[in-house]
């Protein structure tokens, strides 16, 4: 061994700060924090997150941008392409005006139509602005997603509290009724509703949600569980709160990371329900706009006007990609079981 | 396990019972009809369907009625084709409905399959990414969407396929690939998280203590118990499938009980559209019991678990 | 002795969300042909990491040998290739795993996941390893073992699974066994059978054995040697006989005092204070001074050498600088201390 010189006082007794030692070195995140962190780092969520807030923003003001209304009518100005000051002249870019004959031939529609205008996302074939139509239809896609998921929500939520909290034999009726219902494929159950309903934003939400909410109450059911048997649910118990309160001062916080997974899952699937309705002919009626009426009209003249489908199923496709990656980010991040 | 059986035998045939009784309810509802009013009718219609259906009896018997015959695997008379039972409609158009629904499971599981096994094993590199987005646009764009595209550009821009219609094997190839796009991306999640979860697991370790190679340890060891939970998602696969049919046999002209489907719901042809419907949910619930019986015939834990039972 | 096996300055860290996590901070050590060494610490002082090291079992994606070699049979097994790995793991050193619950291939029969190795390694035919397969089943004590070879894993009990495991580890008669907790996961008398499991096949079989174990008891059961970790290092390492009724380490001394023994049932069992060290952050000096009664003003600014007590005895703390000021021990140390002397003098 090699002894180097070592000043004798250093073998003194050393003071020892007890209360450093105990300190702990992490710092301490709370549950949120740790969670926003990870987001944070996931690039594809936040990417995501600001393409929803644009679409979102778009659907609310979208629709009164161009002085048209979404239901206006031109039929001089039908089945017109795109075409965008400035980027008209970018040549790569579809926003010129163009259109392609079966033959191969180019031409441009505005000058053989006469149309001085400009419509940024065409018109459909009776000459109604396709921009105009696009964010209402997103407007309305989404409302019906957003309003589908809260509905959900609040169903499951409550069910599956209850289901959870009470225990005993009602939790064991409401678990059969759960099993029952999730043998039925929802596809059937909303064709049938939509077939009862006469087709609207609030029937489709409405077909949505009668067996949408029963994942969200599964989900619950199994956290309050786990939850129900710990400390400070026990303590709140024996200091007399009443079950209603501790639901809603306890646990509701606690079950907040699942809820949320859930419900950002859920808007998406309800955004595809909805347009799947449409283009299978039981969703919104024309005039109406929904992303799936568009997408069904546009796929109508696809092969002659391909922008009108293009441009709404491009759209669907975003938001429906952007909910996802959310919701995988957010599930992620906010599984307790991936933290160390 | 008998006991177990007989409990999810039991909850198959109360569903059923719901949603058909529900389907008769909805029919004395909805104007138009046989069993609410029978104004549309052709007067042969009308004399079959007061034959078969007893209109004049009081609503319990006809529910009986409508019951029994459900049993019997007949769902009634279509409206748009005079006389023509529904049973034999779904029959004739089954056939194209079943491969293709088959082609899309087949192709899409298996390359989902090859797709998670190869994100897992080559897990946070540009494969795994490729790997990842590829699931997320498979989960994430809407079939008729993903088929109108590809029937556009594949199809009609660059003609390498047939755009429509069903005769041969050429004409499967677009719509096989829309079907298949969503049990693609959802096999290949799925099996990508449980091919990560099994390769950190001990007796992975425990292989590679052994001196196994990785090939061995990939394929030999981990890829059965990944496979085995793929099994589960089995049920989700078979609505994504029924949902989609719907769409690509309208998209693509496809004789099948999709477009069948679509088309009642144009003429509200109400009989094939209940009877449709109950076929759905009939083999959604049947492949749900088939996932658990399988679940227990394949992984040896719970076969033998249950068998000691 | 003969060395079979030479571990020098080892540094492994792990690349986490955190940070860096240096898990093994300078570990050397030798493991004698035949012998027993026994690594004891508390949960995380980093003995399953620094055994997986020498099998290079430790995740590639976010583990990495900073420096050091692991000398065995002439090759430096920390830049073997992966290749030249497959032939060592298994054959020349085998491995055993905490859980046997979780270490056998729940899809896989008993009997095929124990003649992959000797197949692969003594290249023998399907039946011939089928036959050394049986012999060896029924080695460790497993009954019927033709009809067990057929079976697979969830119909064998936690103490059976982990005879199977052993059976696996030895199936090619490997140079080094690496038992990483054996019998921490099984029940107490499960947990004896299999000690004498594997005391016995010693005796059979001449392989040297790291037994890691956080129950100083065991190791004195079964063990040549012992060497103490804490915290990423090695902080004593001797003899049974040194280590435990000649303690240098304050550790050791916190070891032993919260061991139970037969005379000691007077007094409460005695817990070391405070928590491991943090070795995202490591400290400057030595990782026990914040829990060390005994802590000089040298402790909190320089990491301590390995001092050497006897030929075979060494211990890493400052204590035993000439300059430092002697201490006692705690009383449960100082009994087994006069044990000591008193069985030398009786000699
Ligand atoms: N895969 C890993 N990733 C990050 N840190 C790890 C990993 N494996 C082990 N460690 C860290 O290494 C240290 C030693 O762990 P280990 O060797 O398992 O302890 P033990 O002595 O209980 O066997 C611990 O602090 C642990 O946090
Ligand atoms: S080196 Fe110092 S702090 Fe470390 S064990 Fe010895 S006396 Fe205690
Ligand atoms: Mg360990």
């Amino acid at each position: 061994m090699e002894q180097e010189k070592i000043a004798k006082e250093m073998f003194s007794p050393a003071q020892l700060d007890s209360a450093k030692s105990e300190e702990i070195s992490k710092p301490s995140l709370n549950y949120w924090q740790d969670a926003w962190l990870r987001v944070k780092k996931n690039k594809g969520a936040i990417v995501s997150l600001v393409i929803i807030a644009i679409l979102t923003i778009m659907a609310l003001v979208g629709p009164h941008l161009t002085g048209h209304t979404y239901e206006e009518q031109n039929l001089q100005h039908n089945n017109l392409p795109p075409r965008i000051p400035v980027l008209e002249n970018v040549s790569w870019l579809p926003f010129d005006g163009n259109l392609t004959r079966k033959n191969g031939d180019v031409y441009n529609a505005y000058e053989q139509k006469n149309v001085e205008e400009y419509y940024w996302f065409g018109t459909d074939s009776l000459g109604r602005d396709l921009f105009t139509r696009l964010w209402k239809g997103t407007q309305v896609s989404l409302y019906i997603a957003f309003l589908a998921a809260a509905i959900d929500m609040i169903i499951g939520v409550i069910y599956g509290a209850i289901s959870g909290f009470v225990g005993g034999r009602t939790d064991n009726i409401m678990q059969r009724v759960i099993e029952i219902l999730s043998g039925i494929p929802n596809l059937v159950v909303v064709i049938l509703m939509t077939i009862l309903l006469d087709p609207g934003i609030l029937s489709i939400t409405l077909a949505l949600t009668i067996t949408g909410w029963i994942t969200m109450a599964r989900v619950i059911r199994a956290q309050v569980l786990k939850l129900k048997n710990q400390e400070y649910v026990l303590a709140a118990r024996t200091l007399g709160l009443s079950n209603g309160k501790i639901i809603s001062k306890h646990l509701v916080p606690n079950l907040a990371g699942v809820i949320i997974i859930n419900t950002m899952f859920t808007i998406p699937s309800a955004i595809f329900f909805e347009a799947f309705l449409s283009f299978i002919g039981l969703g919104l009626q024309p005039p109406d706009a929904s992303l799936g009426t568009l997408i069904d009209e546009g796929f109508k003249v696809l092969q002659l006007y391909p922008y009108q489908m293009i441009i709404p199923a491009t759209v669907i496709s975003l938001i429906m990609i952007c909910f996802n990656m959310v919701a995988d980010g957010l599930r992620d991040a906010l599984d307790p079981k991936m933290r160390d | 396990m008998a006991k177990y059986l007989t409990q999810r035998i039991i909850y198959m045939v109360v569903t059923l019972f719901l949603i058909a009784s529900f389907t008769f309810f909805l029919m004395k509802i909805i104007p138009g009809t046989p069993f609410s009013n029978a104004d549309k009718l052709s007067d042969t219609q009308l004399s079959i369907m007061i034959d078969k259906y007893g209109l004049d009896d009081p609503v319990p018997v006809q529910y009986a009625n409508y019951m029994m015959n459900l049993l019997k695997g007949d769902l009634g008379v279509s409206f748009q084709f005079n006389n023509v039972g529904v049973t034999d409609i779904i029959i004739k158009s089954l056939g194209p409905s079943a491969t293709l629904g088959g082609l899309a499971i087949l192709f899409g599981t298996f390359f989902g399959v090859i797709l998670g096994v190869v994100a897992a094993l080559k897990q946070n590199t540009w494969v795994d990414y490729t790997s990842t987005f590829i699931a997320v646009l498979g989960k994430s764009i809407p079939s008729f969407v993903f088929a109108g595209l590809l029937q556009y550009y594949i199809g009609v821009k660059l003609g390498w396929f047939p755009v429509a219609f069903w005769r041969g094997p050429e004409y499967m190839v677009l719509p096989t690939i829309a079907l298949a796009m969503f049990p693609l991306a959802t096999a290949s999640r799925f099996v990508r998280t449980e091919m990560i979860e099994v390769m950190e697991s001990d007796y992975i370790t425990l292989a590679k203590a052994k001196g196994a190679s990785w090939f061995e340890i990939a394929f030999k060891h981990a890829l059965r118990n990944a496979l085995i939970p793929v099994i589960t998602v089995l049920g989700p696969l078979v609505v994504s499938l029924m949902t989609g049919s719907l769409v690509i046999e309208k998209i693509f002209g496809i004789p099948g009980i999709g477009e069948q489907f679509v088309k009642s719901i144009q003429v509200n042809d109400y009989p094939v559209i209940m009877g449709t419907t109950l076929l759905f949910a009939g083999l959604f619930v049947l492949v749900i019991l088939i996932v658990d019986l399988l679940y227990g015939v394949i992984d040896p834990r719970i076969r033998l678990a249950g068998g000691k039972k | 002795m003969e060395k079979i096996l030479e571990v020098k300055d080892l540094h492994i860290s792990f690349h986490t969300f955190g940070g860096e996590v240096q898990a093994i901070r300078g570990v050397n050590f030798d493991l004698l042909k035949g012998e027993t060494l026994a690594i004891v610490g508390e949960s995380g002082s980093g003995k399953s990491v620094t055994t997986k090291a020498l099998m290079r079992l430790l995740p590639e994606s976010n583990s990495e040998i900073k420096t050091g070699e692991i000398l065995f049979g002439g090759k430096d097994l920390a830049k073997l290739s992966d290749k030249a790995m497959q032939k060592i793991r298994g054959k020349e050193i085998s491995m055993i795993f905490q859980d046997p619950m979780t270490s056998l291939n729940p899809t896989m029969k008993i009997g095929k996941q124990i003649i992959e190795p000797i197949i692969k390694h003594q290249k023998l035919s399907k039946s011939a390893a089928k036959k050394r397969a049986i012999e060896i089943l029924d080695l460790v004590g497993i009954p019927n073992p033709e009809v067990r070879f057929e079976q697979y894993p969830h119909q064998f009990s936690g103490g059976m699974r982990q005879r199977v495991v052993i059976a696996i580890a030895l199936a090619c008669n490997p140079k080094v066994l690496i038992a990483d907790e054996p019998t921490t996961a099984l029940d107490v008398t499960i947990q004896a059978q299999i000690l004498e499991l594997m005391k016995d096949l010693q005796k059979k079989i001449d392989t040297s054995i790291i037994f890691i174990t956080h129950d100083l008891g065991v190791v004195a059961n079964v063990a040549d040697r012992v060497a103490v970790m804490y915290g990423g290092k090695i902080v004593e390492i001797g003899t049974v006989d040194e280590i435990f009724y000649n303690p240098q380490h304050p550790y050791t001394w916190g070891l032993i005092s919260s061991m139970p023994t037969l005379d000691s049932d007077d007094e409460e069992l005695y817990a070391i204070p405070g928590t491991p060290p943090d070795l995202l952050h490591p400290p400057k000096g030595d990782a026990f001074a914040p829990r060390n009664a005994y802590a000089m003003k040298i402790d909190l600014e320089k990491q301590p050498p390995m001092f050497k007590v006897s030929d075979t005895h060494y211990a890493a703390t400052w204590l035993l600088h000439p300059d430092a000021p002697k201490v006692e021990p705690p009383p449960a140390v100082k009994r087994r201390q006069r044990e000591f002397l008193e069985m030398k003098e009786g000699n």
